[in-house]
């Protein structure tokens, strides 16, 4: 079935209409630039429209779908968005081993400027964070949402619109940035239009969520959801706020932020830190708090606690982004303030992980023998540590020996890939089999294998990474007797071999485990259409169209 | 909302906690008593950063902010550690500032403290270019050979290092090979094949690219292509190369010129690190200034 004949003919008529507009705001956008980043952007999203017009338009005709359909759960979009989360996460991964690679074998870079290792990094951290994680993300809030609130998406068409206009900004930014596209703020690398188009895209996304919670049929308002709407909306504040700037010409991929000096590093900090915060952080701990307790059948250990947490997590994290300029520019005042809320931030965190964990208490055997919740048990672990790692090195002294280093890339790894990655595949194991209307994935046992690669990966990458940047650190900083620098910095370069090797090494054991996920998950697909499992509640009286 | 929410708590067996009621698709919640560890924690984090406010500067109050009883500022703090690190090497780098090279070159125990340092400055600074190893590389000379553009006595070097070649400063060194495309197709061949067998001795003196050579080449590069080291002109006879002196190369370099550039090191380097790296490159070549001179 494909997912257009999931709608009624009235939203195929609207969809249609959306298309004709995409391929209309494509075609302007390419014959406004004429040539260059811009023009071949207008034509992606010219081609993508067509395609979304001749999709809609050849079901136009197809039956109505059954009437009944409004008291069953709008899983199409969720099943659409999690494809695109594994075909971004081997993408993203698989760029992040290759990146990885040419640090050890930096002479494999081919001569070409495209495949430059400054353009490839930010297709990686684009790839993995809003590829991989925003898919994600999208596709767990519809699930979670319509299940929390037993009612189905306001609308059948926004949940669409939200999906592909999300992964058409993140298919615009990675193609900008192969072609020397870049507005040089660390992951707010995409220029203008594309920061425009995705400001569209959230609204649609935050009104759909309000408009659906509206609709809910329990009295209270679930945790998780309280996650992803503070993820929805403070990521729309971020992204806004970091991203203001004057394009040069209306043609043209190119713009002149408005921050300047100082107060751009601290805007683009703490929109890059509260972007771990809210993206990588309070949507993932949304996603924890449905899947976790759905998957080992126990209650949240603590309502109480889960509350606190939340507004504990949201008050501090928005103050810590200055952490990341310590001993610059930045004044010492601000530095001391990111750096004590960085602190207080730590017992919120600690609080959330210590909630995901204790709930398992009467549940651990489940733990030892289903590798999916074993995930999120190891996810909650990770969170723990890296929430812990991220407040000391936020200490000033403690800084000033990581700061630099690829301490700072083992820490993010640790919180990416222990934690976000481990949550979503855990997340992705519960729900892909659930909208199947099965109880198992097509292969039980690849989810194992999955598991102690990501494991096996995920711990030699940070273990090879914490090493690289302590060594680093201390050879940046040593002094002989004579008061010469005892290490000259190409030394330092030389002593990483090791180091880079293990990492690459650990990076790919995580991409291979990623693309079994992806083979399941296409295997569990085309076993079994999309189904609701009696497992769910059903829904609420629905309103009537 | 026509249904009845939620349902009446019931004891969890594991925990012995009562849920709160509330069912979200099968999720309930313990109700369990706000842990005191948590508060604990929250109080002992809020006394560090009290502590911290106190100490340091903070909060801002207006246009200014609270400076702390330490009265910490940032900018002095790094200079009164860069000044801390500055003693500890005045006592010797100094001595490069005010003495002959072959005076410092003489103090054998001055020189094993201070050559580790200038191996560690090179590699720093100069190692981008002219290699690790300072073999050099396309583009950019070697410096532990004997072969020299201005020459490899620490003072010229000093200088060099100094002004930079063809480099934004006032008093640079300056020289250009010009490009010589003006010539005939195949007198450049001709002057491309004689100058490429000049290190081997083998081009033929009598040969109408002799001529060609004298012509053009010779007011730079020496009447014997043994380079001028007035003028920054390379020996064309060392067999020490640039950019290359295979015949291919040579017609590059005749048709397009070259004007390599070694940047001024007066403002990024002091007045005794230059002097003291003047004496390692000297050394690589094992390029001794007499003592006594």
């Amino acid at each position: 079935m494909s997912p257009a004949s999931t709608l009624s003919r009235s939203e195929r008529q609207i969809g249609f209409g959306l298309a004709v507009a995409l391929a209309l705001l494509g075609l302007v956008m390419a014959a406004g630039a004429g040539h260059g980043v811009m023009a071949v952007h207008g034509t992606m999203a010219l081609a993508l429209g067509m395609l979304l017009v001749f999709r809609v338009g050849g079901a136009f005709y197809d039956p109505q779908p059954d009437a009944d359909r409004l008291n069953r759960y709008y899983d199409a979009p969720t099943r659409f968005g999690i494809t695109m989360t594994l075909i971004w996460a081997i993408i993203g991964m698989g760029v992040g081993v290759w990146v990885a690679a040419l640090l050890y074998w930096p002479e494999a870079t081919p001569a070409v400027p495209w495949t430059s290792f400054g353009r490839l990094r930010p297709v990686h951290t684009t790839g993995v964070i809003f590829g991989f994680g925003g898919n994600a993300l999208i596709a767990t809030s519809y699930y979670v949402l319509q299940r929390t609130s037993r009612t189905r998406l306001a609308d059948s068409i926004s949940p669409w619109f939200v999906l592909i206009g999300f992964n058409l900004f993140c298919a615009w930014a990675v193609t900008g940035y192969v072609m020397g596209s870049t507005q040089s703020k660390e992951y707010a690398e995409p220029e203008w239009y594309a920061d425009l188009w995705l400001v569209v895209v959230w609204v649609v996304y935050f009104t759909l969520y309000i408009r659906t919670l509206a609709r809910r049929h329990e009295p209270h308002i679930y945790v998780a959801n309280w996650y992803y709407m503070a993820f929805i909306l403070v990521v729309a504040m971020l992204h806004i706020v970091n991203n203001l700037a004057l394009p040069v010409s209306f043609g043209a991929a190119d713009s002149f932020t408005i921050w300047a000096g100082v107060q751009d590093a601290m805007i683009q900090w703490w929109y890059g830190h509260n972007a771990v915060a809210f993206f990588l952080t309070a949507g993932f701990l949304g996603m924890l708090y449905y899947f976790l307790p759905v998957r080992s059948g126990r209650p949240i250990w603590s309502y109480r606690l889960s509350i606190v947490s939340f507004w504990g997590i949201v008050f501090f994290y928005i103050w810590v982004g200055s952490h990341h300029l310590h001993y610059t520019a930045l004044p010492y005042w601000v530095q001391t303030l990111g750096m004590t809320f960085s602190v207080m931030l730590l017992v919120p965190s600690w609080a959330s992980a210590g909630n995901a964990i204790a709930t398992l208490n009467g549940a651990w055997h489940k733990v030892r023998d289903d590798a999916t919740l074993r995930f999120m048990f190891v996810a909650a672990v990770f969170y723990g540590l890296s929430t812990f790692e991220g407040s000391f090195l936020a200490i000033r002294p403690v800084n000033s020996l990581s700061h630099y280093t690829d301490w700072t890339v083992g820490h993010v790894h640790s919180g990416t890939l222990g934690w976000v990655a481990m949550i979503i595949f855990g997340a992705v194991y519960t729900l892909v089999p659930n909208i199947s209307g099965r109880d198992t994935m097509a292969w039980p046992r690849a989810i194992e294998w999955h598991f102690w690669l990501a494991v096996g990966g995920t711990l030699v990458y940070v273990i090879a990474l914490w090493n690289a940047g302590i060594t680093q650190g201390l050879m940046w900083r040593a002094y002989d007797e004579n008061g010469a620098l005892s290490y000259s910095f190409v030394e330092s370069v030389r002593a990483m071999a090791p180091y880079y090797l293990l990492r690459t090494l650990g990076g790919a054991m995580f991409l291979t485990g990623a693309i079994l996920c992806a083979l399941n998950c296409w295997a569990t697909y085309r076993l079994t259409p999309l189904a609701q499992t009696p497992r769910d509640r059903p829904l609420g009286l629905q309103p009537a169209e | 909302m026509s249904e009845p929410h939620g349902k009446a708590p019931q004891i969890d067996p594991v925990t012995g906690y009562g849920t709160t009621g509330h069912d979200w698709n099968g999720i309930h919640e313990l109700n369990t008593p706000f842990p005191k560890i948590v508060i604990w924690a929250l109080v002992l984090t809020f006394v560090y950063s009290l502590i911290a406010w106190v100490l340091l500067p903070a909060w801002p109050v207006g246009r200014d902010y609270t400076r702390g009883i330490l009265g910490l500022d940032q900018h002095e703090m790094a200079l009164e550690r860069l000044q801390k690190l500055e003693t500890g090497r005045t006592e010797w780098l100094s001595r490069f500032k005010t003495e002959y090279f072959a005076a410092l070159q003489a103090d054998a125990a001055l020189m094993a403290r201070a050559m580790p340092a200038a191996e560690r400055l090179f590699l720093d600074n100069c190692a981008a270019c002219h290699g690790n190893d300072a073999t050099g590389g396309p583009g950019f000379p070697a410096l532990n050979d004997h072969s020299w553009l201005w020459g490899g006595d620490p003072d010229v070097i000093a200088e060099t290092l100094h002004v930079g070649i063809n480099a934004p400063n006032d008093d640079t060194r300056w020289a250009q090979m010009p490009a010589f495309d003006w010539l005939e197709r195949s007198e450049m061949t001709a002057l491309a094949e004689y100058v490429s067998a000049l290190p081997q001795g083998t081009a033929d003196a009598n040969a109408p690219a002799a001529t060609l050579f004298a012509d053009n080449c010779s007011a730079c590069h020496g009447e014997t292509g043994a380079g001028g080291l007035a003028n920054g002109a390379p020996s064309l006879t060392d067999g020490a190369v640039i950019y290359g002196q295979d015949p291919d190369t040579v017609m590059q370099t005749l048709r397009h010129g070259r004007q390599g550039v070694m940047p001024a090191w007066a403002d990024r380097l002091s007045e005794a690190e230059i002097n003291l790296l003047a004496i390692y490159v000297a050394d690589l070549s094992g390029n001794k200034t007499e003592p006594g001179e």
